[in-house]
């Protein structure tokens, strides 16, 4: 723990002089907060992933943005998070002062056309992208079997997989086992990822992924311990849209890897089309950060700059690591890559996507 | 040895921390929030947490914990006020608190019941600390040995307590929890989200209730109506009786309940996935059952508060083995909390024991320290805020109509929280007065959703094993943990119906005419009926076995029910009608009447919104029903608005918006 104070010791006035920096060196600006309150709404109930996100960037937007305005993080979940952003895109003012926080579950019933969405993406204007990653994980014994011989372990063992539900973030792991002529029956009902992690501890579930963080911290002890082994990450996108390595699991193979080592997965048609389609709407492109249709100009791009001092931060590779892992935090031209790349999908990997939930698993939307 | 090797030295260092004038003030602050948001229902820790995070990071992590840890161990003591005093079940930790908490207010004993309440939670607490000292170190292979069908034992387990407060025709015990199941299977199926008794075009239902809803309107809006139509103070004297030295007294001859409710508490706290909803119930039961000398429950027996009070501040205790070493939070609190930690540098996982087992043992015995201030303090303003049960009740009713349904607001923060709330009190009312165990009902809605899930998935995994061979699957569901807690079921289910016929949990109600309670009970079978439909017709099997099942057996159980009444003679205590004799029956205010009003605030306030409508209602009420003078009207009106504003702006919460609203453009808080 003294180790702890030390650090942020250290860390104090290297944050002000960033912020110094920030505020000095930046260009002028027409947009002023000075005095404002921002309701930073976030769809999701507090103490989730997104939450903690937004929490995380709300004390540095609120340093970040001209005249310092007072940022709240305002919590409304509901509906699968269609809920919060519906009313943000049906009331939200255009003046700045409210701003919305989405995620890969806010994403993924708009690309499914759930019939509770009532938002248009291409209507928000986005100031900032947070990429993710995904780790699947194995017990030891099964691992070895992966290691030896991935095609034979993928015909002859049935696994036990903890989900949310086959229509959230979990399609992505369900459907790249799917390609992979693995046999995984999902256990549905979980209400978070972390009793997904627990199942796996209990020996009820064989098989289980996790996103970055929640690896990080929920799984590296247990692999440490012996009793889990990583099998693959879901990989990273580079700037030309291509799946790599994730740079926070250097050393993994990424899940394209895997299916072309195999003969029978396939790195090409409208399967593969699918999953990458979803895969990026739900981990490289899964957490953003918009203003509402028809907001002046100058405003967004105050706010990209504040979002760009902010990634920019002398010390911002420090503070985000433990709470956002080592991903892009993009702004500006990055950033509407990284949306247009996250909320438009094709029509025909839609169809495979829906017709594969309807087969599989019954779900009709 | 190795054990104590382990934690004295982590142990020492952790007091050297807390017991520092900083920490400790620190401590004292957080006391204080969580007490002044603990006593408002329907926001509890969350919110607490929620204001304290802008200023979390950045501390010193002591002090941060110091400060989340106070605020979020003393709300399950401070709800206690609302149980007590009101009849509002502030939060799932004081459900079972308000069977005997409340009719002892009634009797102008509240002093009593508080104080007897508030040294239970602080034993429980204290409790709860010193066995976690220990255990904490033990706990994961336990924990780990609680899989899904052990988690469904104990999650029928809880639902056996309806055995026990099933009321006087054990039948309409079982048909009121069916009823409490199907309300809480309303919405998305957990597994593959088909709807029930709801589509995805109305997403409000779709959701699902929440419990402050149906707590609020199954428990506090039938007492307040029932009160209110008597034009009286809560204590029936008007004056009060037993005092909080009698409370203490209680605890004090009650000492070997109280430290078994306290270790329920703890045990059922410590497995994860089942939370805070059953603690209460499990520990209430268990009074119950083991209760043989002059038993009052359900009209006010100092027991029935004794028991629930002791289990669940010990279970918060129980509570963080999960949320610190598995990062799983056991409730919505806890959540924030584990948010909390990672500010302040700490990541909840089993590091907390290899690493940081000095943190660790800070936040164990700050919430131990916290429940020490915090109920004491709450045990020496016991005796002078039970004195709100000896003010005229009409002055208080616009109060706790603000109160409830803003806490009911929070909920979804949408007009239709409003709706469902009043829907949900016009059951509860109805509940109340034909006598079907309320009780039941909520111990079904709570247990609904974990019932269904446990049991779809032991049944998904045990299938997928038994490919493998009958052994391991019968190996998997029939574990030794299982047996055990099959063979306490069973004893309790028997002790339950044996001493079911000691507790009432509506009181003592008449009976009368056939007509009023045959048409409920018609009533509720329409409702199962069209339930049972709805379930039929979905098309995921997995979506559709569990309200088909409980649907159809409650159906028939109320049907029975019909033709037994047809059987019956009108005196039979089928026919409980409060209307029919009795206190309700010689009131000077009507049932219709009564509910009108608080109808009035639902239109008003979807009219002009809240704010208005409050003030609206506050003026009309206190001149027309209340017959107040102009002067202490707009008094109390001040000091009403004034408060919910305060706390509001403070929480950073918005209020209900109505029709004009939807035209106009108004600044907070009119918008």
């Amino acid at each position: 723990m003294t180790q702890k104070k030390h650090s942020r010791a250290v860390s104090r006035p290297l944050l002000l002089a960033a912020m110094a920096t920030a505020v000095l060196g930046g260009p002028l600006q027409a947009a002023d907060f000075s005095g404002e309150t921002i309701d930073f709404v976030i769809p999701f109930s507090e103490g989730g992933g997104s939450d903690k996100w937004a929490r995380f960037y709300a004390p540095l937007l609120s340093e970040a943005l001209p005249g310092q305005p007072n940022v709240v993080v305002k919590n409304a979940p509901g509906a699968g998070s269609t809920k919060g952003t519906n009313d943000f895109a049906a009331n939200a003012d255009p003046d700045g002062l409210t701003i919305l926080g989405t995620s890969g579950s806010t994403q993924f019933p708009f690309l499914l056309d759930d019939p509770r969405v009532q938002y248009n993406y291409a209507d928000f204007q986005i100031v900032l992208a947070s990429a993710t990653g995904g780790v699947a994980y194995l017990p030891p014994d099964l691992a070895e079997q992966f290691a030896s011989d991935p095609e034979a372990f993928a015909a002859d063992n049935s696994f036990i997989y903890g989900s949310q539900g086959a229509t959230r973030l979990d399609l992505v792991p369900l459907l790249a086992w799917e390609l992979m002529g693995m046999n995984v029956e999902p256990v549905f009902g979980l209400k978070g990822r972390g009793d997904g992690r627990l199942m796996f501890e209990r020996g009820e579930a064989n098989i289980d992924y996790q996103t970055s963080s929640a690896y990080l911290s929920g799984v590296m002890p247990l692999v440490e311990e012996g009793k889990a082994v990583p099998m693959m990450s879901w990989g990273s996108l580079d700037e030309n849209g291509d799946i790599v390595r994730d740079p926070t699991f250097p050393d993994m193979p990424t899940f394209k890897e895997v299916c072309d080592s195999m003969d029978s997965c396939e790195t090409s048609g409208v399967a593969w089309d699918a999953w990458k389609a979803f895969f990026v709407a739900g981990f490289p492109a899964q957490k953003m950060i918009f203003l509402p249709k028809g907001t002046d100009a100058d405003i967004v791009q105050a706010y990209s700059d504040a979002f760009q001092s902010i990634t920019e931060r002398d010390d911002f590779a420090e503070i985000s690591a433990a709470r956002l892992g080592v991903y892009p935090q993009s702004t500006g031209a990055a950033a509407e890559t990284q949306k247009a790349l996250g909320t438009e999908v094709s029509d025909e990997a839609k169809a495979y996507v829906k017709d594969w939930l309807k087969e599989r698993y019954g779900v009709e939307l | 040895m190795d054990l104590i090797a382990t934690a004295l030295p982590a142990l020492s260092e952790a007091f050297a921390l807390i017991l520092q004038p900083t920490q400790i003030g620190f401590l004292i602050v957080g006391v204080l929030l969580g007490l002044s948001v603990g006593v408002f229902p329907g926001l509890g820790g969350i919110a607490g947490l929620s204001l304290v995070l802008p200023f979390i990071y950045g501390m010193e992590p002591v002090s941060g914990l110091a400060l989340m840890v106070g605020l979020v161990a003393v709300i399950p003591t401070s709800d206690t006020f609302a149980s007590v005093l009101m009849g509002i079940p502030g939060s799932s930790a004081s459900q079972a608190t308000v069977l005997d908490g409340f009719p002892l207010a009634k009797r102008g004993e509240a002093a009593r019941a508080l104080a007897a309440a508030f040294v239970s939670s602080l034993f429980g607490g204290l409790f709860g600390a010193v066995i976690l000292t220990f255990f904490v170190l033990l706990a994961r292979p336990l924990v780990l040995a609680f899989g899904t069908p052990e988690l469904l034992m104990v999650t029928i387990l809880g639902l056996a307590m309806v055995g026990t407060l099933a009321g006087r025709i054990p039948l309409k015990g079982l048909v009121a929890a069916g009823l409490g199941m199907m309300v809480g299977a309303i919405g998305a199926a957990p597994a593959l989200g088909s709807g029930r008794l709801a589509d995805a075009n109305w997403p409000y239902l779709y959701d699902g209730l929440q419990l402050v809803i149906v707590g609020l309107g199954i428990f506090a809006i039938p007492e307040i109506i029932a009160l209110l139509r008597q034009d009286r103070a809560i204590s029936r004297e008007g004056g009060l009786g037993a005092g909080w030295l009698d409370g203490l007294a209680d605890w004090w001859r009650n000492k070997w309940l109280s430290l078994r409710c306290a270790f329920i508490g703890v045990v059922v706290g410590v497995i994860p996935g089942l939370g805070g909803s059953v603690v209460d119930w499990i520990a209430y039961g268990h009074t119950v059952q083991t209760s043989r000398r002059d038993p009052q429950f359900g009209s006010g027996d100092i027991r029935g508060v004794i028991g629930p009070e002791s289990s669940n501040n010990a279970k918060e205790g129980g509570g963080l083995v999960p949320t610190l070493l598995f990062g799983i939070p056991g409730s919505g609190s806890m959540a924030v909390f584990i948010g909390g930690m990672i500010l302040l540098g700490y990541e909840a996982g089993p590091q907390m024991i290899t690493n940081n087992l000095d943190v660790t043992y800070t936040i164990v015995w700050s919430l131990a320290l916290a429940n020490v201030v915090g109920a004491g303090l709450c045990i020496l303003l016991s005796q002078p805020i039970a004195h709100l049960t000896t003010i005229r009740f009409t002055l208080l009713v616009p109060f706790l109509f603000m109160l409830i349904a803003f806490a009911a607001f929070q909920s979804r923060q949408s007009l239709e929280d409003l709706v469902a709330l009043a829907g949900i009190g016009l059951l509860g009312v109805f509940m109340r007065r034909f006598d079907w165990s309320r009780p039941a009902f909520l111990i079904g809605f709570v247990l609904a959703d974990q019932a269904e899930v446990y049991t779809y998935q032991a049944a998904q995994i045990a299938k997928i094993k038994g490919r493998q061979g009958m052994g391991s699957m019968f190996e998997y569901l029939f574990s030794p943990i299982v047996l055990v807690v099959i063979a306490i079921t069973v004893v309790s289910v028997w002790l339950g119906i044996r001493q079911s016929k000691l507790i009432m949990p509506e009181g003592d109600v008449p009976s009368g005419g056939k007509a009023a309670p045959l048409t409920f009970a018609v009533l509720l079978a329409a409702f199962l009926a069209w339930a049972l439909i709805d379930a039929l017709s979905i098309s995921v099997f997995n979506d559709k076995i569990f309200p088909a099942i409980i649907s159809g057996v409650a159906l028939i159980a109320c049907l029975v029910i019909i033709v037994r009444m047809s059987l019956a003679d009108k005196r039979s205590a089928l026919f409980a009608d409060r209307e029919a004799d009795g206190e309700d029956a010689s009131a000077p205010h009507g049932l219709w009447p009564t509910l009108a009003w608080f109808a009035s605030l639902l239109i008003m306030t979807s009219l002009f919104g809240f704010i208005i409508a409050i003030v609206l209602f506050f003026v009309v009420f206190l001149k027309l029903r209340a017959g107040a003078s102009w002067a202490r009207t707009a008094l109390l009106t001040v000091i009403g608005v004034g408060f919910i504003l305060t706390m509001a702006s403070l929480l950073n919460r918005d209020f209900p918006p109505g029709l004009l609203q939807h035209y106009v453009d108004l600044p907070w808080p009119l918008a």
